[in-house]
């Protein structure tokens, strides 16, 4: 699959908004379609970039969002400057939350956000520094070639 | 099936409350749950999503995996914001009365199974 331009876009997400949480994931998926690749890279893609844009929403103040498409990846950038995560493999772990109570009365909080991206993602690095913020890339790649 | 016919079975007792224009989506199955992270890594394309969660980010989740539709159970009313938010990404909203437990129950004898109701459909 060869896509001719490389595709970058940057969105930004606010903290505790939401009102428009899961336009940034949204949007992703949009821009994923009209490439018109694979409809289960799509999902992953769109499954991943949702969770981290929830997790800068509910754990975070204010992030931003990115996505690049290369010919032979997709890249997902959340950042945020938020209150970092103190213990990364307990926050790996399917359950760990520290979601409040209202937040899980919404549904959220199920501890599931990052257990779903590593595995829908080929490759998630996270980084991050308690008091300053949380970076996560998530690297999807293309199918070789279609011959 | 289609979801036009799932909203005519009266049992189900389901009102349309959102989506109206999008009834003739192929249901494709049907996922029970509240916790969203949970419906992002289980339900599939297609599904009908049973849920008591109302508030408006229920639509983002159906819009990112294409599902066919989400009924809010237990007489739960769908916040304002959330009809609005269904509108505008063409997600059919349905209540009923019926417990998530009477839904899935109905629905899988109108022959949509976890995974796929077509399959099932065709053999009967
Ligand atoms: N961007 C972030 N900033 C600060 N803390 C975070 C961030 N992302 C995740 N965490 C921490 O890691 C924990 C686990 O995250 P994960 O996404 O797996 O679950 P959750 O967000 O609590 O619940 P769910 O995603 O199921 O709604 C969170 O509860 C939070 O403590
Ligand atoms: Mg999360």
């Amino acid at each position: 699959m060869i896509i001719a331009n490389s595709y970058d876009v940057t969105l930004s997400v606010a903290g505790h908004d939401f009102v428009t949480a899961g336009e940034a994931a949204s949007q992703i998926k949009r821009t994923l379609e009209t490439l018109n690749l694979p409809p289960k890279l799509v999902r992953r893609a769109s499954i991943c970039a949702y969770e981290a844009e929830m997790n800068i929403i509910i754990h975070a103040c204010r992030g931003q969002m990115g996505l690049r498409v290369t010919e032979d990846k997709v890249a997902i950038v959340a950042h945020d400057e938020g209150p970092g995560i103190a213990n990364l493999d307990r926050a790996m772990e399917e359950g760990y939350s520290t979601a409040s109570e209202e937040i899980r009365e919404m549904g959220f909080g199920a501890g599931m956000g990052l257990p779903n991206m590593k595995k829908c993602a080929d490759k998630l690095s996270i980084k991050t520094k308690v008091n300053e913020g949380t970076r996560v890339e998530i690297i999807i790649y293309l199918p070789t070639s279609e011959g | 099936m289609r979801l036009i016919q799932v909203v005519q079975t009266p049992e189900l007792r389901l009102e349309v409350k959102a989506g109206q224009e999008q009834l003739d989506r192929v249901v494709k199955g049907a996922y029970a749950s509240d916790l969203l992270s949970n419906v992002m890594a289980r339900a599939n394309e297609g599904n009908i999503w049973i849920t008591l969660q109302a508030h408006q980010n229920i639509v983002a989740v159906a819009a990112l995996l294409n599902l066919a539709g989400i009924v809010i159970a237990g007489g739960i009313e769908p916040q304002e914001d959330t009809l609005l938010k269904a509108e505008e990404e063409g997600i059919p909203i349905l209540t009923t009365p019926l417990s998530s437990f009477e839904v899935a129950g109905r629905l899988y004898a109108l022959g949509i199974g976890a995974d796929d109701g077509q399959a099932k459909m065709a053999q009967s």
